[in-house]
């Protein structure tokens, strides 16, 4: 599909509407994140967005400790994506403390101070 | 062939100032004491220097205001910027540019005021598109996550983390120049407060002010110099990413390939090596370095850091200045490993000298693990 729109107002622009929408390489099939307008595995530029699965597990995390006045603790992890591809994100809906590498996650569309944002939630079942 | 550089440059001067509260000074006052402190230590004069090496953590021309600053005006600069490696790097450009006769005298310096200045990491470099969001803290999350992967991974744990911090402070504990000397044990480290789990402020390195500097001449001409020549036998860099988001093995660096060049160049390999400075801007970078660069394998770290095996008297002698964590941290430590790593071979190390070094090795890193360089430094009976 043919864009008008640079690879990150491309990859926001679908945020924008409730979408994470990832490029994938025409010619060697991986994914990858962020977006740009070579393939980072293989040097291609046939590229083709397609929409995220929404599904991934924690490949890391860390707890940002934060006094309780300015907010308390909060999380920060990489999530990797069913697609192959990590991305810096946040768990949402438990403590910190219980974000666990491995731990299967629904990703989402949700906001952060108001921009849209790629987030996290326990997956559930 | 790389081959051909080992050995061909010595660093015959070191020098710095400013090491932990600096008050009053700027970050370039501070550079420009480095270097003639690193000047006065070869016996050469500011007028010698025709090549300069350096980036601060100000401005995006460093190097054009240090040469302004030091009023000369060099025939080769090199100001490439890859954070707290960016100095062991320019042993490779120096050499180079040295032994192609495109300068005579080189001057590698650095220096900053971030503890005086702001009391934190001051830096011009912008929170990562993709990753600002979520507000990670600088530099410590990056490496917040790398060790929880390894932890996962390889059953390292907060006590081997600690247990680096714990070696770090003993060797500091003999050198008057560290900003931090006095005892520390594995249980401070561990009650410490939690900062970006699962490091503690303790596993992170100072806040201080401080600066450095190198000079480097031709091999042929390195004996005619106040001090013995420490010769650069090999150097090799290796880059994997800038934002800890693209990294594609949290515990796994660059400075395997970085260190396996620089070995092949020098000819030696790890079991050669007398002394390691590495660049342990947290605990985890040195389990992650030593694991790397050969020292132990992949997922024994932890365990080859543990109970005084890297401390004084251990199996290992590994920051033997006591390092970012215990003596000096000024926003990038990396010029650092070299001045304490000639220094060894000198035999005029401020702390705790060991005897008979030969052969040390210098370790930069840069940005969040993301550069790496591998520096092999000798003395007289390896060239």
């Amino acid at each position: 599909m043919e864009s008008a729109l640079g690879p990150d107002a491309k990859f926001r622009e679908g945020l924008s509407n409730g979408q994470i929408n990832l490029p994938q390489c025409d010619d060697c099939g991986k994914f990858h994140f962020f977006p740009r307008i070579n393939c980072p595995h293989c040097g291609s530029t046939a590229l083709t967005w397609h929409r995220a699965l929404g599904t991934g597990e924690v490949h890391t995390t860390t707890t940002v400790r934060r006094r309780p006045e300015s907010g308390g603790d909060y999380n920060v992890c990489m999530v990797e994506l069913t697609e192959g591809v990590r991305m810096m994100s946040r768990v949402d809906g438990i403590l910190p403390a219980d974000v666990k590498i491995g731990m299967p996650l629904a990703v989402f569309v949700g906001d952060i101070d108001g921009t849209p944002a790629v987030l996290c939630k326990p997956a559930e079942g | 062939m790389t081959d051909n550089l080992r050995g061909k440059s010595a660093i015959v001067g070191v020098g710095h100032a400013g090491f932990g509260a600096a008050h009053g000074f700027s970050a370039y006052d501070i550079m420009a004491q480095s270097a003639h402190a690193a000047l006065n230590d070869a016996g050469l004069k500011l007028s010698d220097v025709d090549g300069l090496f350096c980036t601060m953590m100000e401005d995006s021309m460093p190097v054009l205001m240090a040469a302004e600053y030091l009023g000369i005006q060099p025939r080769y600069i090199d100001g490439t910027m890859t954070g707290g490696s960016s100095f062991v790097n320019y042993l490779t450009s120096a050499t180079m540019a040295l032994e192609a006769g495109l300068c005579d005298v080189a001057l590698i310096c650095y220096g900053s005021n971030q503890r005086t200045a702001s009391g934190r990491l001051v830096t011009a470099s912008k929170l990562p598109p993709y990753e600002g969001l979520y507000s990670p803290r600088y530099p410590i999350s990056g490496y917040a996550l790398a060790a929880a992967r390894h932890m996962y991974e390889y059953g390292t744990t907060r006590e081997n983390l600690a247990d680096v911090a714990v070696a770090a402070r003993a060797w500091a504990s003999h050198n008057p120049e560290a900003f931090m000397r006095d005892p520390l044990t594995r249980e401070d480290v561990l009650s410490s407060r939690m900062v970006g789990d699962p490091l503690t402020k303790l596993d992170c390195c100072l806040v201080t002010d401080g600066g450095g500097a190198v000079v480097l001449v031709r091999a042929d001409r390195a004996k005619n110099f106040p001090n013995a020549p420490v010769y650069v036998l090999g150097s090799a860099a290796e880059s994997s990413h800038r934002q800890i988001s693209q990294m594609k093995d949290f515990t796994v660096t660059a400075a395997r390939e970085s260190g396996k060049r620089a070995f092949a160049m020098a000819g030696v390999t790890p079991a050669d090596i007398d002394v390691v400075e590495l660049y342990d801007a947290f605990t985890i970078n040195t389990i992650l370095f030593l694991e790397d660069l050969g020292f132990c394998k992949k997922g024994e770290g932890g365990a080859f850091v543990s109970d005084g095996r890297i401390a004084p008297g251990g199996a290992l002698a590994v920051n033997t200045n006591g390092g970012g964590l215990s003596c000096v941290h000024p926003g990038m430590y990396g010029i650092f490993t070299i001045i304490e790593a000639a220094r060894q071979i000198r035999g005029d190390a401020p702390g705790m000298q060991l005897d008979g070094v030969e052969l040390a090795v210098a370790h930069g890193n840069g940005g969040v693990l993301s550069s790496q360089v591998t520096a092999i430094l000798g003395g007289a009976s390896t060239v």
